[in-house]
């Protein structure tokens, strides 16, 4: 019973909220949706923060609320980072990491003090006062703080959102480690695909306080139903590894199992996962594989649906040999210039691929 | 001249009393009102409010109605053995602790109410009872709404004339406090006692702001959050 089970229904005046997803209990799930789809109060009921008038939480064995009871939020083994790092301005940094973990039975406490202040690179900040700190710093020791109560559960409120766009660039790299290295099951909420293409495994997409759709990140990033791709810029997010580097000229291949793309060198070892991103706008298509083209990055696809954004462009869904999902935004006077239908073979050229992780 | 220090005693004795009792009152009642969303809350708070508006003589005539032996109060002490409260110094207490109720519920309202739910809801969140965050988050992010609780029911308290009149009179060592004795000293024409005695109150309600200020200041300046 590895898994997370959420079924919350709440009417709070005439927003009505009814969402109810089971998850696997490990990895990063993304719960997705815009301002006002109820994403924080669904986070907000799995904390226990609040009491939705029906509910269910449960956490592999664990029931956290049902029919029968509810646990309130000091008696669930969870983390919580809010969207400001909400530090106690009257204790240090140090004393706002140990809050928690003292309040842990001492066998219970399955990560060390040390190892989360290492990951999190706050070290030398711990004898700080908390007001002394960046809005980065300040998050990262709110992560922090949250990770030493060793909880079984970490929910995060967009924890990146009040920060600027050089303090995020900062703080993805320690929650991506944290994925990696601490195996802690949490759910990200989120309403930048960016920042899910880059740490979520999953998502659960929310719009006006219903679940519209779940499942793999990746693929639902690229559904052209869904209103994710719709978005003006949208892009598509392919999972290789790291396969060759060439010195000569500065470029480091992935490869996507038969496939390769070329991006600017990165210090990566081969073999290392990648996770690479590619916009819709980027992508052009051809019926033959050209050579006679500046274009490096070329991949042949299968056509599997074509959505209008709007009267002059489309987006076209395409399949690669591997499986792996590729949008491409083109006019629908060119789509109709190479006749395009399900099924049909092209050959995608890929302007430009960006290295997320 | 032959100084007569017991009402200073007296009144010193009678506003630490009242102090330390209201603090453990008002501080209840001030979280229930920053924190409820009923309905009758800010009926309720008036009702706090009210000794901030009446005349002292009103609200020492209502008291000692109610505190006299026929009076419900009156009986209730009596039954409990502890005899009848006016003109005894627990009478000065039990008056003192209503007539400054406000001057430590308000300041201690505001406290909670600009801490906002989401230092205890981090404290929660981090696996803190609620008595654990009351005690540890709550208390040391208020201690300015804290210290001018106090700090104004002392010296409020030092202050009132016209419900210990009413309820208290003038009994040396019992309910004699200094501003009864000064308005006695005036009323002999001792002059000299009377300038004392006020002078030395207002010296000292002078020093009681000025260091609230000071410490308050300061205390703002580095918990800025």
């Amino acid at each position: 019973m590895s898994e997370i089970e959420v079924r919350i229904a709440n009417q709070l005046g005439d927003f009505d909220l009814d969402v109810a997803f089971s998850v696997p209990a490990q990895g990063v799930t993304a719960l997705f949706g815009s301002s006002g789809s109820g994403k924080t109060s669904v986070l907000r009921a799995i904390a226990g923060l609040e009491r939705p008038s029906q509910g269910l939480v449960r956490i592999n064995d664990e029931v956290w609320q049902d029919q029968r009871r509810f646990l309130p939020p000091h008696r669930r083994a969870l983390g919580y980072v809010f969207q400001e790092a909400s530090l106690f301005p009257h204790l240090s940094v140090r004393r706002n990491l140990e809050y928690g973990m003292r309040r842990v039975a001492e066998k219970a406490r399955l990560i060390a003090f040390h190892d989360v202040v290492e990951l999190l690179g706050i070290a030398r900040l711990l004898k700080r006062e908390t007001h002394k700190l960046s809005g980065g710093e300040r998050q990262r020791v709110a992560i922090a703080r949250a990770l030493l109560t060793s909880p079984r559960l970490l929910l995060m409120d967009e924890p990146l959102s009040a920060l600027d766009h050089g303090a995020k660039q900062l703080i993805l790299p320690y929650l991506e480690s944290l994925h990696d290295e601490l195996g802690i099951p949490s759910i990200y909420v989120s309403h930048d695909p960016n920042e899910v293409a880059r740490l979520a495994d999953r998502m659960v997409l929310l719009d006006q306080g219903k679940v519209i759709a779940s499942g793999e990140a990746a693929n639902l990033l690229t559904r052209l139903d869904l209103p994710l791709s719709g978005y003006g810029d949208a892009s598509a997010f392919l999972e290789g590894t790291v396969s060759s580097h060439d010195n000569s000229y500065h470029l480091t291949w992935i490869s996507l199992q038969g496939n390769r793309v070329a991006v600017p060198r990165e210090d990566l070892p081969v073999g290392r996962h990648a996770r690479v991103q590619i916009q819709a706008r980027d992508v052009s298509l051809a019926i033959h594989a050209h050579s006679d083209t500046s274009i490096l990055n070329i991949l042949p696809a299968r056509v599997i649906d074509t959505h209008d954004i709007n009267p002059t462009q489309m987006l076209v869904r395409l399949e690669l040999e591997d499986g792996q999902t590729l949008l491409s935004r083109i006019t629908r006077r060119s789509a109709m210039g190479i006749g395009i239908h399900e099924g049909m073979m092209l050959y995608a050229q890929v302007k430009s691929v960006a290295l997320l992780a | 001249m032959d100084f007569d220090w017991q009402p200073v005693w007296l009144t010193l004795k009678l506003a630490g009393t009242t102090t330390v009792l209201l603090l453990i009152i008002g501080t209840p009642i001030a979280w229930w009102l920053a924190r409820t969303h009923v309905w009758y809350k800010q009926a309720l708070a008036a009702v706090v409010a009210l000794p901030l508006v009446l005349p002292p003589t009103v609200l020492g005539f209502y008291l000692l109605i109610m505190l006299a032996p026929d009076g419900p109060v009156g009986q209730l002490t009596q039954a409990m053995g502890i005899g009848t409260l006016p003109f005894t110094f627990e009478g000065l207490v039990f008056a003192s602790v209503l007539y400054s109720l406000p001057f430590v519920v308000q300041p201690l309202q505001n406290a909670f109410e600009a801490l906002g739910p989401r230092p205890m809801e981090v404290a929660s969140t981090l696996r803190a009872s609620p008595w654990d965050r009351f005690v540890t988050i709550v208390i040391p992010l208020a201690r300015p709404g804290f210290l001018t609780a106090a700090v104004l029911c002392f010296a409020h308290t030092i202050g009132e004339f016209g419900v210990v009149l009413m309820i208290g009179g003038n009994i040396p060592g019992e309910t004699k406090v200094l501003s009864v004795a000064i308005y006695d000293h005036v009323e002999s024409l001792e002059y000299d006692q009377a300038h004392l005695l006020a002078a030395g109150m207002l010296a000292f309600s002078f020093l009681v702001l000025m260091t609230l200020y000071l410490v308050n200041g300061r205390y703002t300046r580095s918990h800025r959050p």
